[in-house]
């Protein structure tokens, strides 16, 4: 039997024609495309099978899953229903032990060369593996052997894109992330910790519509998500350009919004669409809420951006007392490092 | 005789493995593993105290916020830092909807599946689920129609043949006993919760800036400001939301859960008879204005409610003899937290393998014991401790339960009795949360802005070394930070946690861990489709990110 395609999974759950229309051209939006595009991103809803996905945990929280869960964009339930068919997924499939292990056997065979993989979570490399065992196998020899047949990864999070939280000093387990163990296919960072679902759900459908994968930075992260800085869009640049700084938590500047630089915002230092995008369906984002940055898109931002807080012994505040152009340098700096 | 192993066991965060011995339909003894270790706890050492609730919150994303708050209450405690009264209702108000949200999920998204057959929902009667929907509850979809056009849609997700999520289930196992028309009701309702749990959540994104892993917490209070004149911060808008949020969550447990699990639970009576433990520890949560815990903490031995022990950490201690680790002193002392050391010591079958070495060590987790004993912490435990010391709310909402279900006190003592008790704690849950936002809007309307005591902030002020200890009662029950600090940075960092406690391996003695002991005796009809055993394991809501792969440091 023929796979449905997208549009008749979404009329088939009771989504209107409107309503459809309405979600294709919010895509276009999150991925920066002009409302010129909309059309192509419906054609392509219409007419597309459902892609396969297998979803992988490795060394993770389960965050990067939580996350997605909160998508609106589509929703969780149409995302698993009508945009793909998730065929592995441990935290919420009905299948456990061997059955599970079926549903993936079969998914990796059936759908060879046209599956999607996702990771979540690190890859423990030392030891021979033993660190991270499902079915009695390691998180090496897994990822091996799903990436062999598979079209894509997408690698979720920064544990599966750098080696996030297990990789911080002294990386006890050996965590990598998926690049720096499969080298022969496509892959797409979606960075962050955890990452934004609207992020995901975009990246899908990216791939769904052109039929490739979005444009990437060096870092292997999509320009439509991570190709600017935190700074260049924050809601509080002005404060920072005009050197207005809350200087302590709850004093009167905190409490206006003020720049949260000086208590050691990443913001200038991080790529990252969340001043725009916001999370939770746009309710707020860390900034906004008046706690800085912790630079959670950026590689090894746990040992690299640490200490979090500036205070007077760190050196992070010798740098931000250069208010205003030293700053903006070295923003600069890294932003055309990133580009390259 | 037969060994079973179910690997992954899935529909729990993490990873876990279990394997059984089953013989004449029983299962006879039961073995729990965690397979996977990340050694956050080393990774901790060194780093800035501030700080490290950032690093633990990411032990997990499923149970997000609960290891920031042991974080920054063992600091807190470490340094003696007091926390500002509007703080605690923030964190009150984080700690509660993060609450009732998991406890929705786990009953839907990870636990039903083991009682409702998903197939089987296409056999219903719309017109006669709408009659029973509308004899347990009001709530609004509830018609005929609406039961119609979910069926429909299962229909045609069945016929395309691309089960995804549901393919492979045990579907038409002869455990499952609930009509169709149940099954129907159920699967509408695994949909629903899809979409409300999205949306409950945006009380902790507006309080913590987002979800999961939310990042608005500081050593000494909250980072988000309040001020009623200002547009950002707490202000009116909030306290709205705030509201708002509330009422969605109140009104789902109460016409939408609560119903579900009585008219579920109903048909699985014999499960009261499976899954129970002896013994059981509870920490206590929501710190109220008088400084006392809205639910109490205590210790119940040996299924006595009449006597409750008041919890004292000193009397934790944990064991590696049967964990991949091993200790200066042997590996058959027990050491307190704070002691704790932190040696892997693999000694498991090279992967791949097929079945683990279970009578050596075998899993990653250690056996936390208290006075020697294992102790079951979650919800039935918070729910035991509070009944027996006469907490008004949790009597009110477990005797309405229990009265429904036809079953008493001792029935508790069960698989059915800790998913009853889940949604017992979310509903008294889920109506405090208002009184938390009432007490927030009479401060500020008061002039009280606070939300952080900085006096501490600076290094500076803290003595050369200190130590503190963190509780947090987090929906898969207690948990424990310990910290150490000398020279203004981590000397060594500790958690035990809930599913250290529940998924234990064997201790010292050989004594099983809670999950261990709870699956003796569980019936299984067909070994190669253990459903019964699942039933059993998600009732404790397993949380493997957070029990397994936590083990404390000190490094020599």
């Amino acid at each position: 039997m023929d796979r449905e395609t997208i549009y008749e999974g979404l009329v088939r759950r009771g989504v209107s024609r409107r309503e459809f229309l309405k979600f294709c051209a919010t895509t276009a939006a999150v991925l920066g495309l002009s409302s010129s595009y909309v059309p192509q991103i419906v054609e392509a809803m219409e007419k597309k099978e459902k892609p396969v996905v297998v979803w992988l945990h490795f060394q993770d929280c389960t965050g990067c899953s939580e996350s997605v869960l909160r998508a609106t964009k589509p929703t969780i339930g149409q995302i698993v229903l009508d945009i793909v068919s998730l065929e592995y997924h441990e935290t919420i499939m009905a299948a456990a032990g061997h059955q599970a292990e079926k549903s993936l056997h079969d998914a990796i065979k059936k759908y060879k060369g046209k599956y999607l993989t996702v990771v979540e979570g690190s890859i423990s490399q030392k030891d021979g593996g033993i660190y991270c065992c499902i079915g009695g196998r390691s998180s090496v020899d897994i990822m091996k052997e799903v990436a062999k047949d598979t079209a894509a990864i997408i690698a979720l999070g920064n544990c599966a894109t750098f080696g996030g939280i297990p990789q911080a000093k002294p990386n006890p387990t050996g965590a990598i992330g998926v690049m720096d163990l499969i080298k022969d296919k496509p892959i797409v960072n979606l960075a962050g910790c955890p990452p934004n679902v609207e992020n995901f759900t975009a990246t899908l459908v990216y791939y769904l519509t052109f039929g490739k994968l979005p444009a990437l930075d060096r870092l292997k992260r999509p320009l439509f998500a991570y190709g600017i800085l935190i700074h260049d869009n924050c809601e509080r640049r002005g404060y920072f350009d005009t050197g207005q700084f809350a200087k302590s938590w709850g004093d009167k500047n905190h409490r206006l919004g003020y720049c949260l630089y000086e208590l050691g915002c990443k913001g200038p230092f991080t790529y990252h669409n969340c001043p725009t995008i916001r999370w939770n369906d746009g309710v707020s984002w860390p900034v906004m809420a008046g706690h800085p940055c912790v630079a959670c898109s950026e590689p090894k931002f746990w040992d690299n951006y640490a200490p979090f807080y500036a205070d007077s012994n760190s050196s992070f505040f010798a740098k931000a007392t250069k208010i205003g152009l030293g700053a903006m340098a070295v923003a600069g700096l890294t932003k055309k490092e990133n580009k390259e | 005789m037969a060994r079973l192993v179910i690997d992954p066991v899935t529909r729990i965060e993490g990873h876990m493995r279990c394997e059984a011995v089953v013989a004449d339909g029983k299962v006879k003894d039961a073995y729990s593993s965690c397979t996977m270790w990340r050694g956050i706890e080393v990774i901790m050492k060194g780093r800035d105290p501030r700080e490290a609730w950032i690093f633990v919150q990411r032990l997990c994303g499923v149970c997000t916020t609960v290891h920031a708050i042991a974080s920054i209450r063992a600091v807190e405690d470490a340094l003696k830092i007091k926390v500002p009264r509007n703080a605690d209702l923030i964190r009150n108000l984080i700690i509660g909807n993060q609450c009732v949200q998991d406890h929705v999920i786990h009953f839907y998204h990870l636990h039903a599946l083991d009682w409702v057959d998903v197939v089987s929902a296409l056999k219903a009667d719309p017109a006669k689920t709408s009659e029973l929907a509308k004899s347990i509850s009001s709530w609004h979809n509830n018609s005929a129609t609406y039961f119609k056009a979910v069926q429909d849609k299962l229909k045609a997700f069945v016929e395309r043949g691309q089960l995804g999520i549901f393919s492979n289930g045990y579907w038409g196992h002869p455990a499952y006993k609930l009509p169709p028309e149940a099954n129907l009701l159920a699967v509408a309702h695994y949909l629903e919760a899809l979409d409300w749990q999205r949306e409950v959540i945006k009380m902790m994104a507006i309080l913590g800036a987002k979800n999961p892993h939310p990042q608005t917490f500081l050593v000494g209070g909250m980072a988000i400001p309040i001020d009623p004149e200002s547009q950002n911060a707490i202000n009116a808008h909030t306290i709205a939301a705030l509201n708002k949020y509330a009422d969605m969550g109140i009104e789902f447990v109460e016409k939408v859960y609560i119903p579900d699990l009585i008219a579920i639970a109903s048909f699985y009576k014999d499960w009261t008879k499976y899954g129970g433990n002896s013994n059981f520890l509870a920490c206590g949560e929501y710190p109220e204005a008088t400084g006392k815990l809205w639910l109490p903490a205590g210790v119940i031995k040996n299924k006595n409610l009449k006597e409750i022990y008041p919890l004292d950490h000193k009397k934790v201690m944990e064991y590696i003899t049967r964990s991949y680790y091993t200790y200066s002193k042997g590996d058959k002392v027990g050491l307190h937290p704070w002691d704790g050391e932190t040696t892997p010591n693999y000694t498991g079958p090279k992967p791949p393998y097929e079945y683990l070495n279970v009578d050596g060590k075998y899993s990653w987790g250690k056996a936390p014991r208290y006075e020697e004993l294992p102790m079951e912490v979650g919800p039935l435990a918070r729910v035991l401790v509070a009944y027996a010391s006469g907490h008004k709310e949790v009597k009110e909402v477990t005797d309405m339960v229990m009265k429904k279900l036809g079953i008493g006190l001792n029935d508790m003592f069960s698989t059915l009795g800790r998913t009853a008790a889940r949604g017992v704690i979310a509903l008294v849950t889920a109506y405090k949360i208002k009184d938390f936002i009432s007490e927030l809007a009479a401060n500020i309307k008061k002039g009280d802005y606070t939300i952080a005591n900085t006096e501490k902030w600076d290094p500076k002020t803290w003595p050369q070394e200190a130590k503190g200890v963190g509780w947090h009662d987090a929906p898969r029950g207690a948990l424990s930070h310990y910290i150490v600090i000398k020279n203004k940075k981590i000397e060594n960092y500790q958690m035990v946690v809930p599913s250290t406690w529940n998924l234990s391996p064997r201790d010292h003695k050989g004594v099983r861990g809670p999950v261990e002991e709870a699956l003796i005796g569980t019936p299984v009809a067909d070994p190669k489709q253990p459903l019964e055993l699942l039933r059993t394991i998600h009732s404790f809501d397993p949380c493997m990110a957070c029990g397994m792969h936590v083990i404390e440091v000190k490094e020599e």
